[in-house]
């Protein structure tokens, strides 16, 4: 079933009229007709949870906003997509424009948000034009600007543009990078709800759940809220990437099995270049990296499935999390050990720097794992690491430090015995990789 | 002299206007982004202070934010800013090799510009193409699916270009 991407493909539904004669503001008609509380009630009953990673429940964020006399309140959208692996806001954004303008005016109503904004990222250079089109259309068309169809509700939206800092992908970064300052994170509280942009009561919500709110003002929340399985309601997008043979944005439904997901025709298609499945981060790079057999199964041997639930069963230690949506695939000829040192030079050049556990062991986990990809590691640097990532871990102000230590302690946790033939064998590091070694071929330990 | 001209001018007032009164400030980074476009591809410390005039801040507050973001230049660069992306899903998807060739085929390392002065390599972070892989931002725009062939062409494209 598809609740977002269902017109996806129909021709020109990036502009409004082909937009609107297939269905599109029907749920601003429906939404002005209600009251801000209900809407926002309709949000809870729906159980949608926050898309952008977190996965807080967005009804109750919503609930928790400031309402003081006489104080504007502003809703920002998150289009600062930066998490490695995730492409999904940005496929909304480009071909579904007005899906997503028709979700802000309905939740800028609901939240009582008479300026709104679309914090982007900056390198999505040619999204702002897609988006400001669509803005003039709605505005043309009367569902934006003053007295939007008589309801006396006022509404404006401005995209802004960021310009590279994955830091302002975290609300309080954003909402500084908004008021035209570094990103450096804000202590909470005071929480964005009471005291966001301008010190004014802000909700932060990513592109994803703005969108999902429009199915679910025209479905209705309790509706919406059967689809899907126990607490993941809806459907999700998912990027998928790295060694697959059709990668790209999916529409899943949340009790798609993992195997089915990778494997499917209707899906990826398996693993590029007829190679095997050795690991794979599910929730964009933050979240623990699984091998293969802890990817498809759970380590009670129960099938793994695509929902919040299933794929963080069995916590950290053999599970991992949704996250994002960021699908990534690493195939049987990909090095664990330089694929971390990749994703932990992002986190140094992305750490802004305010905390030190941040600023400095991001720096020193890139520089050790350079050292053990290039032959020059000790068996002590794989306990050192370690040890630096428990540091960094809870001791800052933001998640980008737990986000930069896990992709480290899970790929320790897993792939422990190639790190160590990384530092055995310097020689031969350097001119095969390690393969996938310890794991019967992950299709075999499915069936088993 | 450092100024805007008519027209970008216009789109400053534009840009100041989507903010509440008084939070001006708020428009920095899209007015950098405009004055990095105008004044040759970076943010020479005149231009800042120029920014910082027109938008009633301190040239400090415009300074911190400029070193902040990866998007804006602090030094020159060439006609063309080959910006590849080098993170996780791109890099298992063959970045590395793109990122080598380009260096071996311009002469050039990481950071620098060729003699020509047509182009900068700049490896980036995580650009959110993951899935079209492995790719480059040029200028406003993503180009993707890179091939050794194909980024080969696209320097012939911009040598081209720049000729004409």
């Amino acid at each position: 079933m598809k609740l977002l991407l269902e017109n996806a493909q129909v021709e020109g539904i990036r502009y409004y009229e082909t937009y609107r004669k297939t269905g599109g503001y029907r749920a601003v008609e429906k939404a002005l007709k209600m009251t801000p509380d209900e809407l926002v009630e309709e949000v809870k009953k729906s159980g949608l949870r926050g898309r952008g990673g977190a996965g807080f429940p967005t009804g109750m964020k919503w609930s928790f906003l400031a309402k003081p006399e006489g104080v504007p309140r502003h809703l920002v959208v998150n289009a600062d997509e930066s998490e490695p692996g995730t492409f999904k806001d940005r496929y909304l954004m480009e071909f579904l424009p007005h899906l997503f303008i028709e979700g802000m005016i309905i939740s800028s109503f609901a939240l009582g948000s008479n300026t709104s904004y679309v914090y982007i990222r900056g390198e999505y250079a040619w999204i702002p034009d897609i988006l400001e089109q669509a803005i003039a259309e709605a505005k043309a068309n009367g569902w934006l600007g003053k007295n939007i169809l008589g309801s006396g509700f006022d509404c404006e939206i401005y995209v802004h543009r960021g310009a590279g800092a994955y830091i302002c992908g975290e609300e309080t970064a954003l909402i500084e990078s908004l008021e035209g300052k570094r990103g450096n994170p804000r202590i909470k509280p005071p929480f964005p709800a009471i005291q966001g942009v301008w010190m004014r009561p802000t909700v932060v919500n990513n592109v994803e759940t703005i969108a999902a709110v429009v199915p679910i003002i025209n479905m209705g929340g309790e509706e919406y809220g059967k689809i899907g399985v126990g607490r993941s309601t809806g459907t999700k997008l998912m990027s998928a990437c790295g060694n697959l043979k059709r990668p790209g944005v999916y529409e899943i439904p949340f009790d798609l099995s993992v195997e089915e997901f990778i494997y499917g025709d209707e899906w990826c298609q398996g693993i590029a270049n007829g190679k095997k499945l050795k690991a794979c981060i599910p929730g964009g790079s933050s979240v623990p990296i699984l091998p293969a057999n802890l990817l498809l199964k759970t380590a009670k041997g129960e099938t793994r499935y695509m929902n919040y639930e299933s794929l963080s069963d069995g916590g950290f230690a053999t599970g991992s999390m949704l996250g994002s949506g960021g699908f990534i695939v690493l195939d049987e000829d990909q090095c664990v050990v330089r694929h971390t040192m990749s994703l932990a030079r992002f986190y140094k050049h992305e750490s802004c720097g305010q905390c030190s556990p941040c600023r400095e062991g991001t720096g020193w986990m890139y520089r050790i794992l350079k050292k053990i990809e290039y032959g020059q590691g000790t068996m002590a640097d794989i306990d050192l690491l370690w040890d630096i990532q428990r540091r960094i871990e809870g001791n800052t102000i933001c998640p980008l430090g737990d986000a930069a230590a896990w992709p480290v302690a899970a790929a320790i946790r897993h792939f422990r015995d190639e790190f160590e033939w990384h530092i055995l064998n310097p020689e031969e590091s350097q001119t095969r990789n390690y393969g996938l070694a310890h794991y019967a071929d992950p299709l075999e330990v499915v069936s088993a | 002299m450092i100024q805007f001209s008519q027209e970008k001018m216009t789109k400053v007032k534009e840009i100041i206007a989507r903010y509440p009164e008084g939070k001006h400030k708020s428009a920095l980074i899209p007015v950098l982004h405009l004055a990095q476009e105008e004044f040759g591809g970076w943010l020479d410390v005149p231009v800042m202070d120029y920014v910082a005039e027109i938008l009633s801040i301190k040239p400090i507050e415009v300074y911190e934010v400029a070193t902040f973001y990866t998007m804006f230049n602090m030094n020159p660069v060439g006609k063309y800013v080959l910006e590849v992306c080098q993170t996780g899903p791109c890099m298992l998807s063959g970045s590395d090799q793109i990122i080598s060739h380009i260096k071996n085929k311009l002469g050039i390392a990481e950071g620098e510009t060729s003699a020509d002065g047509l182009f900068t390599l700049k490896p980036a972070e995580c650009l959110g193409a993951c899935g079209y892989a492995p790719m480059m931002q040029l200028g406003k725009h993503y180009r993707e699916h890179l091939t050794i062939e194909r980024v080969d062409a696209i320097i012939e494209e911009l040598r081209a270009a720049a000729k004409n």
